[in-house]
């Protein structure tokens, strides 16, 4: 039983309501974003929750039972959320946040369902994103529900990328899916023939729009593309065969097969067409990179969702384990606390927990990136058109100009106001190209590793959340559908680019001068930060990146024991590690600066008055304990990396160069009074007979190494009252008032 | 079609799947950890509040008002959903809610704000709320509120409300013994307690929603206070229904003892 060491301290008396994540995640002021998280809520906890229960996951098929979603999706804002109000929707501006909100209520219940509302709108941002105006007009407008007195269907759209092996799904960069010219008559719009054959496809059960990945097949096509298929085009548009996925069977998903007649104006983008040649304007792997950056984050929250939903139901269960028995009678703690009285069982609560928070920071803080980003990037856009700057090559160059004043800037606000040049501080502040460039790489972090550590790391917790429930876990009754939730994280990190994908991606990335100097200023703002907060554990989250940073810079520079360059792009073995152990650092970072919002904003909320400091102190306690378990992956982790591409020393003539003889040492003894005693302790001495030691070979040199054993020493000492966190932690996990029931199925 | 003034009125009470544990203090009764308990609108006035609804939208030019005496801040995280469910206009007191307010004095708040509407035509004037709550379930607050307002046509435990092709209203009140009573009203106004109703809980809509928020906020801002000190009122003890489980596990018993069993249960059950 976890002994109290908090008798006199705030403590957690209720879980956090809406009024504390609406200060964590930055909506307290969005009262429409709110409204639309209640309307999310009602269906998840209403309609959705009802259909798990009865089973409708059962079936591979899309029954009508499940079918029925759609229109309570509809009727709820939920469909419309994507869209903006000009077609039907419901916010004016970026989306990022609120998208990410209705995913997560749903994906508190069922993933499936959260995958079904979103593919939609996955199918559709290939148009948002890059679509012509014409194309945005049209479709949008169709995707919107009927108002009353409209007599029309609403428009379904799926996104189809994925083929059948041996390509898509893999690698993105090859497509079996081929498009041709069917028909060019002169001085009329070129017919396009599609022939393309999709796997795992959202929405296919219903969807009337597909928007398609397809490669060129033709010379009079310069490059791939993405179209614009609708049912009812010329040809086969063959829904396919259901598949028999086992998890998020709220969602509709088969392997269709479509050999359509389109016309050319259905490229995603439109085309130019130069020398008799059709020249999409956006290649299929464009409007792919601008459509996933942001879709991805949303499915990081929905593992996120999970984990957190877990904690209630696992709170319940192990409070009422024995009762009803004979061996628990009223008032006894077994009776009132069940498993609980168990250090155990609270302690892996309490990781599930911290695990679910920092996920969930994490994501909503790359969200809100991408609403200010998006503004950002389509106000680069138009100065860059401006400028006449056209061509994907173009702009890279044009940017890379503004990367090194983005730098300056960068290096400019950590000056002291005196010593920075004032009018172009202001100047490179309110230049929207040095800003996109300060922001994007951030976001190009942010989003793979929302996406790789959520689900990832999210999928391995949520097996500890389903052990906690003991058997129940495993069961279709289960309360809180555990075990649907363990299976479904998996989809979700497989799905919109599996972890190999975003580990590529964040090796990149993460390598970014850009993002490198911003990742150096916020640990000295996390060093900060612990003088006034040592209990987040902020000041040895600081220590774990200093070592990350060192580590990174050392493999850039070293080779391994046979010559070849550690930090390379093939090197996977380091670089994937090395992403993995950043995206540790980047929930729970954002985890503490999420805890400090609500300390600084939630005193201004009456109706948090009471709860507020026990809140508070239980956060803060479980960012102390996530920033431990970072700081122990990272330290692992780099360790590996900086000794483990290093050839252990034998026991043969190189590998002893340095060990002792007893025989040498007696001899010197006369010289060197002592050094018998203490070359023990420097190196490895060998026997009269020249027997060595019984082990792997001579212990390995470690010279150069000194900066990272001190940051490791240091790291380790860092870890001072972490477990005493953790204990709390726990403890509150024994008083916190839960509901009566779980509220879902409603 | 002639139209409606409909003033529901609802008080918030705590969730129903929250622990709620009746505690007395130095300010006398209320629940444990009260304030942190989630609330929603009373399932009673809900009832009410749907009604109105369907009522106006049957009827053009009616409107629609939630008069609601609770504490601002609750008020404001029920209205998210709330406003999602139908069309209103909010008369806010700033009030504790819960099951230990007097129903006179929380009557007498409700009738300022009542009065306080501009442009209320108190003949076309409909009193909508609960027959009862889910706090206390004192039953007086309407009654005390429509004899305040001088609405003497007052119904209690109401299940359906039919308007006449001539305008009057008929209305399904539950009565004794379990049986229905069926009045007709020339015209209003009235006090009509619902008890169910028959309408389902609305979807909700967020167009609604963000439209009835506009006005919902400024409102909520100028909230009045209104203190209800309870002065008079002294609850004696306070206890939550009791719950009773006499759960046995018995095996291969005939189903013609099973059917024993349970004819001596009913005959044992006053």
């Amino acid at each position: 039983m976890t002994q109290p060491s908090t008798a006199s301290k705030a403590v957690l008396q209720t879980l956090p309501g809406d009024e504390i994540r609406q200060i964590l995640w930055r909506y307290q002021d969005r009262f429409d974003y709110q409204m639309l998280v209640q309307s999310s809520r009602s269906v998840a906890r209403g309609p959705v929750a009802r259909l798990v229960a009865q089973g409708a996951r059962n079936s591979h098929e899309w029954t009508e039972a499940k079918h029925s979603l759609l229109k309570v999706y509809d009727e709820s804002g939920i469909t419309g959320a994507f869209l903006d109000p000009a077609y039907g929707g419901l916010f004016e501006g970026p989306k990022n946040l609120i998208m990410s909100l209705v995913a997560f209520e749903l994906a508190w219940v069922d993933g499936g369902a959260a995958t079904a509302s979103l593919a939609g709108n996955l199918g559709l941002a290939p148009i948002h994103e890059c679509g012509t105006p014409e194309q945005v007009a049209r479709y949008m407008k169709m995707a919107s529900p009927a108002k009353p007195g409209e007599n029309r269907k609403t428009m379904r759209a799926a996104f189809a990328l994925t083929e059948p092996l041996p390509y898509v799904g893999v690698e993105t960069g090859l497509l079996c899916g081929k498009a041709r010219v069917a028909e060019w008559k002169d001085g009329q719009e070129p017919l396009l023939e599609i022939d393309k054959r999709g796997r795992f496809i959202t929405n296919m059960d219903y969807a009337t729009v597909v928007t398609a990945a397809v490669d060129t097949d033709d010379k009079r096509i310069k490059s791939s593309c993405m179209v614009i298929l609708e049912e009812g085009d010329p040809g086969l548009f063959d829904r396919g065969t259901a598949t028999k996925k086992l998890v998020h069977q709220l969602s509709s998903t088969r392997d269709p097969n479509f050999q359509l007649k389109v016309p050319a104006s259905r490229i995603v983008g439109g085309y130019t067409v130069k020398e008799g040649v059709i020249v999409p304007n956006y290649t299929h792997s464009e409007v792919i990179e601008a459509v996933f950056k942001r879709t991805r984050v949303t499915v990081g929250l929905m593992t996120a969702a999970k984990l957190l939903s877990a904690v209630e139901p696992i709170i319940r269960y192990q409070r009422q384990r024995f009762r009803g028995g004979t061996a628990a009678t009223p008032g006894t703690p077994r009776y009132d606390l069940g498993i609980q009285t168990k250090e155990d069982a609270l302690h892996r609560l309490v990781d599930v927990w911290a695990m679910g928070e920092a996920g969930a920071s994490l994501g909503f803080a790359t969200t809100r990136l991408y609403d200010e980003l998006d503004p950002l990037e389509r106000e680069k856009n138009r100065i860059l058109d401006e400028r006449g700057v056209q061509g994907a090559r173009a702009r890279m160059k044009e940017m890379a100009k503004v990367e090194r004043q983005a730098m300056e800037y960068l290096i400019m606000t950590r000056m002291p106001q005196g010593r920075r040049n004032p009018s172009m501080f202001e100047a490179l502040k309110n230049d929207p190209l040095v800003q996109f460039s300060v922001f994007e790489p951030v976001a190009n972090v942010l989003c793979p590793a929302t996406k790789l550590w959520n689900t990832g790391q999210g999928a391995n917790s949520l097996r500890e959340a389903v052990s906690l429930m003991g058997g129940y876990g495993i069961t279709e009754d289960c309360p809180g559908f555990l075990g649907h939730k363990w299976m479904d994280a998996q989809l979700e990190a497989t799905y919109e680019g599996p972890e190999a994908v975003q580990r590529r991606q964040l090796s990149i990335t993460m390598a970014q001068p850009l993002f490198l100097e911003q990742f150096k200023h916020w640990i000295m703002d996390l060093k900060t930060l612990a003088a006034d907060h040592p209990e987040t554990g902020a000041c040895g989250l600081g220590t774990a990146m200093q070592m990350w940073l060192w580590t990174l810079s050392h493999l850039q520079e070293s080779v391994d024991a046979t010559g070849h360059k550690l930090f390379s792009s093939n090197r996977q073995g380091v670089t994937f590690p090395m992403a993995d152990a950043l995206c540790w650092l980047l929930a729970s970072r954002q985890q503490i600066l999420d805890v400090l919002e609500l300390e600084q904003k939630g005193a201004s909320n009456p109706s948090l008055a009471e709860t507020l400091p026990g809140t508070l102190a239980f956060l803060t306690d479980l960012c102390q304990v996530q920033a431990a378990r970072a700081a122990g992956e990272v330290s692992r982790i780099c360790a590996e990396l900086v000794f483990g591409y290093n050839r252990h020393p034998r026991w043969d003539s190189e590998g002893c160069q340095s060990c002792f003889n007893e025989a040498d040492l007696e001899g010197l003894e006369t010289y060197v009074p002592g050094i018998g005693s203490v070359a023990y302790g420097y190196s490895d001495v060998l026997d009269m007979d020249d027997n060595h030691p019984l082990k792997r070979g001579p212990c390995a040199n470690i010279s150069g190494m000194e900066p990272f054993l001190s940051l490791r020493a240091k790291l380790d000492g860092c870890l001072t009252g972490c477990r005493l966190a953790k204990d709390r932690a726990a403890e509150s996990l024994t008083r916190v008032m839960i509901p009566e029931a779980l509220d879902y199925p409603q | 079609m002639a139209f409606f003034h409909i003033v529901v009125c609802g008080g918030l009470v705590p969730d129903p799947l929250q622990t709620l544990e009746p505690v007395s203090g130095p300010a006398g009764w209320s629940l444990k950890n009260e304030s942190l308990l989630p609330s929603i609108l009373d399932p009673w006035a809900a009832n009410a509040l749907y009604e109105a609804d369907a009522l106006a939208k049957a009827n053009p030019g009616s409107k629609v008002w939630l008069a609601s005496a609770a504490p601002k801040v609750k008020l404001q995280q029920v209205l998210m959903a709330l406003a999602q469910k139908a069309p209103f206009e909010l008369l806010p007191v700033d009030a504790p809610a819960g099951g230990f307010t007097d129903a006179v004095e929380c009557a007498l708040a409700l009738a300022g704000a009542v009065q306080s509407i501009e442009g209320l035509d108190r003949s076309r004037l409909l009193l909508f709320g609960g027959w009862e709550s889910a706090s206390r379930g004192a039953g007086a607050t309407l009654s005390v509120l429509g004899e305040k307002l001088g609405l003497t046509e007052q119904f209690q435990g109401v299940d359906k409300l039919t308007v006449d092709g001539d305008g009057s209203l008929e209305i399904l009140e539950r009565v004794e013994g379990g049986k229905h009573q069926v009045s007709v009203l020339s015209s209003p106004p009235a006090v009509l307690g619902w008890a169910t109703g028959g309408r389902a809980e609305p979807p909700n809509n967020p167009q609604i929603g963000m439209a009835n928020m506009r006005a919902l906020m400024p409102s909520l801002q100028k909230a009045r206070a209104a203190k209800l000190p309870g002065d008079g009122l002294t609850l004696k003890s306070v206890s939550l229904p009791r719950q009773k489980r006499n759960t046995q596990v018995v095996k291969d018993m005939p189903v013609e003892q099973i059917a024993v069993e349970i004819v001596e249960w009913i005959k044992k059950k006053p």
